[in-house]
């Protein structure tokens, strides 16, 4: 070997593999302004459409009339629900099993809700055209208050249901009543409380809020009348899901479908599901012959395309004097405005709601859901975390601590107390889950040494006391917060959509001279997959990244797969990467071989290609394979380099996460401060740890929003009245707290590398975390629990209604 | 989020400007920043067939010493004003409260004169002038006058602008040298309005308030001066009870709305709170 010789740590190093804080390649365009987003696809004599909407939360549909409209220069069409009746698409069916008005049949029945499609040459003539179009409303009662949903004498709000005593998931009981989820033992529940030394019962809400992300909802949409073919570019989570969507309401043959999800603004679940603006503008570009489009504007995003949360939660705990959990219960209220849109794999009504035992072995538990319709939008979907796990952490994070404030015990230590032990896993939960793998308490250790929790207690009560005393006005929380996640979905054996299976996939093409295309069923939408899914490549095939390129989003070219959301990407996409690149590997293996005239088993594989056992020089690189992939294959072997794996996971993934938030409340104002937040995150093996801190980074501003004012709120008549950023809250770098992350590596077992998901752990984590530190600061004052959310005149309130003015 | 049709006009004199704004009449809108029009534009709540822009109009912009007062021309930006010595030197509590005003980027485009004439409670600069002793110069068709901006504000988005005239600049009256001042927002974020805000101009002998004045913002549909709560303080050294008792007069005059911020009762308290911290420490800042 002579000094050029690369050293085995540069050859690694060049691949920018697994564990590299590879800077994200997709950045280079974003960060120019050189991204391709839906609304800077233009094509030649393109349309635009914009809705008329709804002022009215509840109101019979009289009439419609568009003379006036059709007679604006530049409005060509006014498309309402005898239209769309005229094609079958009046209503379509959502993810969760129920249908959705496309536009009013009738009636309306939210805020905003879309009564007709004006298309025009231009956005200003289709707005022009929307004041023109004289809609007569007959207002109804409006039905906000979902506690009121089942009242007797409630408003019936969706008559197309009118004596349907059955819905997608069981028996209804009232006419606004859309499911019953029971899960687990109620008998044994039910016996555990009866012999409960201690219980605690709570009705803790998870308000109402909105994904909202930078890019809003919007989609363009090309009917070749030719070739029969429609061509859809769209904000898409999941493209596949939609063109299979597309083909069975529309019935459209699904080669003749092509779906193309370009570069996408952020989704956060806004842009799983199917919305009225997508049939809309399809329907009128088969009708006109002209590529329209649909933009979504802000008060659209916000009011109409889905919400996410508005679930009512009543925690109880059954436990022993010495605070070992022995049974929890919970009834769910879940609010799911007009229409139920969830966008959860089909069979669960409340999506994974039952990891709500969260992180700790209760012996038995029993969870109720029922679903009901209000006048508000119609959802709702998992705001950046898997389905309703988000509700589910808060719920049990929130429940554990007014536990420990009854016994009289720290949060941490009961929690200590509680959590699955490393020897239970694979560990069945009293709820049906198998948790894959976890080390609790080594997080929770780490977390309380890194922030010197007992000198944060110790620091607590002696302000306390200084408050008491009045010589502060200032008081302090400590909320900690440990998640245990359910991600990657999923197996087939409990995991569909509309009957499709949750697998993924990923096709890997390698070319001649060592580069390649690697394309999957998921799509990025600011996750840095094109950074990170090269990376997996790399280590497993030993080319560099920088040498494959990564492409989702096309339905054409892209193998099927069911898309990214609820951090299923790297469980299930990742998986299916992994498994292709080895198919790959031991393609290269069997060449290698014949090239270096030795057995298959006499190779082993080093970093970047193959070397013969025993003999380090005799070596084949990956890239020279390639290369001899294409000219000198093995005889009878099929040339090229090339594979494709669909993954179904044999389990979900379940990251978990220690949290805490030091908060400073002046009680006066209402103005908190946070102090501090560390965030410690499991996610198991982590592919790029710099991705893993900017997308923890992301999501505890997320959940720092939702948890201290981010709500989507109608008034006492129904109307919505957080329409803007200006009252719906969306921090900026000012507001957003300082985060310190940390991490320890607990491998899934059954993952073939070992990933587990993160991208969501921060939201789902991070809402408990800041809420138990405010109800923390107040617990003193003799507080048990505060609603969400948490801004500053809830806070003066809260102080308020403990007596702190006098 | 799409404005309708209107037509565009950009005079380069104050003449034609007023001309313009006399002829086209209750049709037509003067054009500053846009901050405030050209979102209620594109909501269509305002819909105005003429749009008189003031970008081309000459002598608008900038910042003199005329004698003892501070002259402001209508079409100087919010970041001219915080990038002037003159302010920071004579005028500093103008200079803090620019910096509460949105972000930088409203900042670049937001005109001092937008801000005072569009009549919007939730302005800030409205209170500090009243605080600050300010009258507008207004010229129109008929001339020119001067009003105080204590006069001009009658209602929400409601002013002594008679049709036809256009706000030119703003004339302040320099405070005393070694004023004590503060300029005192509680908002939710960057950007928001003020839940509640109070500016606070001060002088002092002899160790006791012997001048005050005192503004509030967004805590009624016009900006108030604290007039009961200003006379409290003065001859005093700002002890507890001095400052709880202009605490509970500025609020006897504070009629908020109910809204995302909060109910009226908060609204209230909290402006009590935000006239006693710019309070402390403008008589923190004052030289005796």
């Amino acid at each position: 070997m002579n000094d050029m010789t690369p050293t085995r740590e540069q050859r690694t190093a060049v691949l920018e593999g697994m564990g590299c804080k590879r800077k994200r390649v997709e950045d280079i365009r974003f960060t120019q302004g050189k991204g391709t987003y839906v609304d800077d696809v233009k094509l030649p004599g393109m349309l635009h459409g914009d809705f008329v909407r709804s002022p009215h939360p509840h109101a019979r549909v009289k009439s419609i009339n568009s003379d006036e409209a059709l007679k604006v220069p530049g409005v060509l069409a006014v498309i309402t629900a005898e239209t769309l009746k005229t094609v079958n698409l009046a209503w379509m069916p959502t993810l969760a099993g129920d249908v959705q008005m496309v536009l009013a049949d009738g009636k309306v029945l939210f805020q905003n809700q879309e009564v007709a499609f004006v298309v025009a040459t231009d956005r200003y003539a289709a707005d022009d055209g929307i004041n023109k179009v004289v809609v007569e409303y007959e207002p109804l009662p409006p039905l906000v208050d979902p506690f009121k949903a089942m009242d007797a004498d409630a408003p019936m709000l969706r008559e197309d249901l009118a004596g349907k005593t059955t819905g997608a998931h069981g028996p209804r009981k009232h006419h606004n009543h859309i499911f019953e989820w029971t899960v687990g033992d109620k008998d044994l529940t039910d016996a555990a409380f009866r012999k409960a030394e201690v219980t605690i019962k709570e009705m803790i809400s998870y308000h109402r809020t909105h994904p909202s992300p930078l890019e809003t909802c919007q989609c363009l949409c090309s009917f070749d009348k030719i070739k029969g073919e429609l061509t859809i570019w769209g904000t898409f989570q999941a493209p596949h899901v939609i063109r299979t969507v597309v083909a069975l309401i529309a019935k459209i043959p699904e080669q003749k479908i092509h779906v193309i999800a370009p570069d996408i603004g952020g989704g956060f679940g806004n842009k799983v599901g199917a919305y009225p603006g997508y049939i809309c503008a399809a329907v009128a570009s088969i009708v006109t012959g002209k590529p329209v489009k649909w933009v979504e504007d802000r008060i659209e995003n916000l009011t109409s395309t889905s919400f996410a949360r508005d679930y009512h939660m009543t925690a109880e705990i059954a436990a022993t004097k010495e605070g070992k959990v022995t049974g929890l219960r919970v009834h769910v209220l879940a609010d799911h405005g007009a229409f139920d849109a969830c966008a959860d794999p089909s069979k669960w009504p409340a999506g994974f709601f039952n990891i709500v035992t969260g992180s700790y072995d209760f012996p038995t538990a029993h969870l109720a859901v029922d679903g009901v319709y209000t006048n508000k939008a119609p959802g709702g979907v998992a705001y950046r975390c898997s389905f309703r796990v988000t509700e589910a952490a808060y719920c049990i994070e929130r429940a554990m601590d007014i536990l420990a404030q009854k016994l009289g015990m720290d949060p941490a230590e009961l929690r200590l107390k509680n959590f699955i032990k490393p020897e239970q896993f694979p560990y069945h939960s009293a709820l049906g889950w198998e948790y894959d793998s976890g080390d609790y308490a080594t997080a929770m250790r780490k977390m309380m040494e890194s922030v010197d929790y007992a000198g944060l207690r110790k620091q607590q009560a002696e302000k306390r006391a200084a408050f008491k005393r009045g010589e502060t006005r200032e008081i302090m929380g400590l909320g900690v917060s440990f998640f245990t996640e359910i991600v990657g979905a999923g197996p087939s054996k409990n995991c569909d959509i509309l009957g499709i299976a949750m697998f993924d996939s990923c096709e890997i093409r390698m070319h001649p001279t060592g580069a390649g295309i690697a394309r999957m069923g998921t799509k990025s939408q600011g996750q840095g997959h094109e950074t990170t899914w090269a990376q997996i490549i790399a280590t497993e095939i030993g080319i560099p990244a920088d040498n494959i390129m990564v492409e989702e989003g096309n339905t054409d070219t892209a193998p099927y797969g069911l898309g990214t959301y609820g951090s299923r990407s790297t469980p299930v996409a990742g998986a299916a990467i992994a498994m292709a690149a080895r198919k790959i590997r031991a393609k290269a293996q069997m060449i290698a071989a014949y090239k270096l005239e030795v057995h298959e088993d006499d190779l082993e594989w080093d970093i970047d290609g193959f070397r013969v056992k025993g003999l380090p020089e005799k070596t084949m690189s990956m890239k020279d394979i390639c290369w001899a992939a294409y000219n000198s294959v093995p005889p009878g072997m099929e040339p090229g380099l090339e594979a494709v794996s669909y993954y179904d996971p044999p389990n979900m993934t379940y990251p978990f996460g220690a949290y805490i938030c030091v908060m400073d409340i002046d009680v006066d104002t209402g103005v908190y401060k946070v102090r501090r937040f560390y965030a410690l995150d499991d996610c198991g093996t982590r592919i790029n740890p710099m991705i893993i801190e900017g997308q923890v980074h992301g999501g505890l501003t997320e959940a720092f929003a939702i948890a201290m004012g981010q709500e989507i709120r109608y008034d006492d008549e129904g109307n919505v009245v957080t329409g803007s950023f200006m009252d719906f809250f969306m921090p900026t770098a000012v507001e957003a707290p300082h985060w310190e992350t940390d991490f320890t590596v607990t491998p899934s077992p059954h993952h073939p590398i070992g990933a587990k998901g993160v991208g969501e752990s921060p939201n789902v984590g991070g809402v408990p975390a800041f809420s138990n530190a405010v109800n923390d600061a107040f617990s003193f004052l003799g507080s048990t629990h505060i609603q969400m959310p948490h801004d500053f005149w809830r806070n003066w309130r809260a102080a308020k209604e403990l007596g702190v003015f006098v | 989020m799409i404005p309708g049709p209107f037509n565009y006009h950009r005079p380069a004199t104050v003449a034609d400007a007023v001309k313009l704004l006399a002829s086209l009449g209750d049709d037509a809108r003067p054009l500053a920043g846009g901050h405030s029009l050209v979102p209620m534009m594109k909501l269509r709540l305002a819909t105005p067939e003429h749009l008189v822009d003031l970008h081309g109009v000459e002598g608008l912009k900038g910042i003199r010493r005329d004698g003892n007062r501070i002259v402001i021309g209508a079409m100087t930006t919010q970041h001219e004003l915080l990038a002037s010595d003159e302010i920071a030197r004579s005028a500093p509590i103008l200079h803090e409260a620019a910096l509460l005003i949105a972000d930088p980027q409203v900042r670049y485009r937001g005109t001092i004169g937008g801000n005072v004439a569009n009549g919007d409670p939730g302005n800030d600069m409205p209170a500090l002038m009243m605080t600050l002793g300010a009258s507008y110069r207004l010229e129109g068709s008929s001339g020119a006058r001067d009003v105080a901006a204590s006069e001009f504000y009658q209602g929400a988005y409601f002013t002594a602008l008679e049709p036809g005239e256009l706000l030119t600049s703003i004339s302040i009256p320099a405070p005393a040298a070694g004023h004590g001042y503060a300029y005192e927002k509680l908002k939710r974020k960057v950007g928001d309005y003020a839940t509640a805000a109070a500016a606070v101009v001060l002088t002092m002998a002899s160790g006791k308030v012997a001048t005050c004045t005192i503004g509030l913002t967004n805590l009624a549909e016009t900006p108030l001066s604290a007039e009961d709560a200003a006379r409290a303080v003065i001859g005093t050294g700002l002890d507890a009870a001095t400052l709880k008792k202009a605490a509970a007069a500025a609020e006897a005059i504070m009629s908020p709305a109910a809204d995302a911020r909060g109910p009226v009762e908060y609204r209230k308290h909290v402006g009590g709170i935000m006239v006693t911290r710019a309070l402390t420490r403008a008589f923190a800042r004052a030289s005796s």
